[in-house]
């Protein structure tokens, strides 16, 4: 079947033709849309990334003020919606396994509650979950002056979550650095499977680290939230709209990695088990070593088409009141009048972020692959 | 079997070709730099822009009719283009599509509480003349004990986003040195009701919409802090490119304010048109020459006011005590009598 030689009527010339007509129709839209940009007065150019934003952001996980500039307001969009993915991939995650393993239960009631609540999530439209989650927030919990305490040091008010932290009193940098390099050090060993080795280095890390607390006489000192004026002050506070934004997006999500494990778990024959048995491994030895490692290699490629979906819907969370790349990009582009480069930089930034999820996906699929040769 | 599915390929080809050309003789076709003029004669009615949910400003009554000074100041542009108050057709715009509607052709005039900056003014549209002055404010419970603007310091505040207002408090924050929580949302109902639901201590917004609001909900006590003692001069605007259309507006709007000036309104248009005094006579059109400058009909002042009225009385109809708002006139008083509205010369 294979075709040394292409033929040129049959190959090159249809090639040639449709990438042709790409091009122009490229040229063609960059020629209409220069000519109506000109007509209208407008220049294309990245130059005003450098201006003062001078917006305010609500909220974020890097550090921003109104005296920054578009490109630094960009960033911290990122950095929240990168904040907003990671979270929600890995909670629902977290909550998909055991959802997934209720539906296959024997258990009558088990099974119905997770497929209710599986099709409820994935069945009715994210933004709603999201209104809902946020209407409940604030309508329902106390104001600040009557704050709701569930435990000692947790407040929980209509102005979100606030929460006691602790804090390290004294020169804590080396600290830091050496539970980091043990920590990394312990992850790598035991990701190549040498699990000896790596427990070695995790009893070392904590003897040198506690030798380090010790010697830098290095102490923790709780950081109470406290009822200022308006709002509490002090400690780590989750503001309502992110709170919302997790919640919803967090059930959202699980109830569809609940039915990407649930199909991987289905799709290995059962023929396997009988396998397994026959073998002499016990049912929880036929699931982690024969049925997991199969199953895991069926649940990733859907895994990562619902990793980008994740990313995608991040979006949503304008509708809430959260602070990510796209509502900053559309705040940009009010204030600014750029709309064609704060759209590129979106298109960008999303193509790049997806991709990046796919080849690590990818990899993570070499890996499996091996695993189950 | 082979050779028909390639003429058929061919013959796709040869229909994506076609449609190619077509597409590329395009470039060029809608040219807004046109006489707008000529172009709302020809459809028939002046499309302006509008709010939704602006009270006083523009916003569709019980009866589903659109109402308030923003909306009256397009019927004058509709009554000097057109002759006729209702040939004019409102497109509901968020505060993020606007001015990308202006720009792309879809309305021909822009009076939807923009606030006239430098930014805005060098990005394609020229402001014509401000119809009403307004100011950022923070209103608060009167519950709290806020006063001044420190007494904000460490306050959760709804702002809305594609608006001026969240440069404002920025800056509030940064001159004061106060700590201020912003919640942030793109559409006026979500950020009100969170303000209405506990979400926030204070709400930021143009002054006279928090009046409304607070008209709205009588049973609530409010405080008002304005945000600075700057001036936003809410500003009409049209596209760059016609200055023929530009001077129309411009003169639509100052039809208001001189007919305020000169002593004309509604009730008395029809007897002052035999008046001795020869600016009224000039402004009535009874001497000819002002239309006829703008390429309009000589009598579109008098039009103007017998079918709208003059701007004291467009303010008390929306904004004043006729509307239930009850917003006092302030700097939106003549400049005669100590305001910013300047009356020109229809000379």
């Amino acid at each position: 079947m294979v075709r040394r030689r292409h033929d040129f009527h049959r190959w090159w010339l249809p090639q040639l033709l449709l990438g042709g007509t790409v091009l122009a129709l490229l040229a063609a839209m960059a020629v209409t849309v220069t000519g109506n940009m000109a007509l209208r007065a407008m220049t294309v150019s990245l130059g005003f990334l450098d201006n003062t934003a001078r917006f305010p952001i609500a909220e974020s996980v890097m550090a921003y003020s109104p005296v920054d500039g578009f490109a630094w307001a960009f960033a911290t969009g990122l950095g929240n919606t990168l904040l907003l993915t990671a979270t929600i991939i890995v909670a629902s995650i977290l909550l998909g396994i055991p959802l997934a393993l209720a539906r296959r239960s024997g258990h009558l009631l088990a099974r119905l509650s997770a497929g209710a609540f599986v099709d409820g999530v994935r069945n009715t439209p994210l933004v709603i979950q999201l209104l809902f989650w946020y209407g409940v927030i604030t309508v329902s919990l106390p104001s600040p002056r009557s704050a709701f305490q569930p435990l000692s040091g947790i407040f929980l008010t209509d102005r979100g979550l606030h929460v006691t932290t602790l804090g390290i009193t004294g020169t804590a940098l080396p600290l830091v650095v050496t539970l980091t390099i043990g920590l990394v050090a312990t992850a790598t060993l035991a990701w190549r499977g040498r699990l000896h080795q790596a427990s070695i280095v995790s009893l070392g890390t904590v003897v040198v680290g506690a030798t380090l607390w010790l010697a830098l006489d290095l102490g923790l000192r709780p950081d109470v939230p406290r009822l200022g004026r308006y709002n509490f002050v002090g400690g780590l506070t989750v503001t309502p709209e992110l709170a919302a934004v997790l919640l919803g997006s967090v059930l959202y999500a699980s109830g569809f990695a609940a039915e990407i494990v649930r199909a991987g778990l289905a799709a290995v024959p059962a023929g396997q088990w009988d396998a397994a048995r026959a073998m002499g491994l016990n049912d929880r030895q036929s699931l982690r070593l024969v049925i997991v490692p199969q199953a895991l290699r069926i649940m990733l490629p859907p895994m990562t088409n619902q990793f980008v979906s994740v990313l995608k819907n991040s979006t949503l969370a304008l509708v809430v009141g959260y602070p990510e790349l796209n509502s900053i990009a559309n705040t940009t582009m009010n204030h600014t009048g750029h709309a064609l480069e704060c759209m590129l930089v979106l298109v960008l930034a999303y193509l790049t972020l997806a991709g990046g999820i796919s080849l690590a996906m990818n990899a993570l699929d070499r890996r499996t692959a091996r695993w189950t040769r | 079997m082979t050779g028909r599915l390639t003429t058929c390929r061919w013959g796709v080809l040869a229909l994506f070709c076609a449609a190619l050309a077509g597409c590329s003789s395009e470039p060029g076709r809608q040219a807004p730099g046109g006489p707008t003029l000529a172009e709302v004669r020809a459809r028939g009615y002046v499309r302006c822009g509008a709010g939704r949910d602006t009270v006083g400003f523009s916003a569709p009554d019980a009866h589903g009719r659109w109402r308030g000074l923003d909306v009256d100041t397009c019927r004058a542009v509709a009554v000097a283009a057109l002759g006729d108050r209702d040939k004019v057709r409102f497109v509901p715009l968020t505060g993020q599509q606007r001015i990308t509607a202006l720009l792309t052709g879809e309305i021909d005039v822009l009076p939807r509480t923009t606030t006239w900056t430098l930014q805005r003014d060098a990005g394609g549209i020229n402001f014509t003349i401000p119809n009403y002055y307004d100011f950022t404010a923070f209103m608060i419970r009167a519950d709290s004990g806020a006063r001044a603007l420190r007494d904000l310091d460490g306050a959760s505040i709804c702002v809305q986003t594609g608006s001026l207002t969240e440069i404002v408090f920025a800056d509030v924050a940064r001159r004061h040195g106060l700590t201020l929580h912003p919640v942030i949302f793109d559409n006026v109902q979500s950020t009100r009701q969170a303000f209405l639901s506990g979400r926030c201590d204070a709400l930021a917004t143009d002054q006279s919409a928090l009046v409304a609001l607070r008209a709205l909900e009588p049973d609530r006590r409010y405080t008002i802090i304005p945000a600075s003692d700057d001036i936003a001069p809410l500003t009409p605007a049209v596209r760059h490119g016609d200055d023929q259309w530009f001077d129309i507006v411009k003169f639509a709007i100052e039809a208001l304010i001189v007919a305020e000036h000169l002593g004309i309104d509604r009730d008395n248009v029809e007897a002052m048109r035999g008046s001795r005094d020869p600016a009224i006579r000039r402004f009535l059109g009874v001497e000819p020459g002002n239309g006829r400058a703008l390429g309009i009909r000589d009598d579109f002042a008098y039009q103007i006011v017998r079918q709208v009225g003059n701007y004291a009385q467009v303010y008390d109809d929306n904004l004043g005590a006729r509307s239930g708002l009850n917003i006092p006139r302030g700097p939106n008083r003549l400049r005669r009598d100590g305001g910013l509205m300047l009356p020109i010369g229809f000379y």
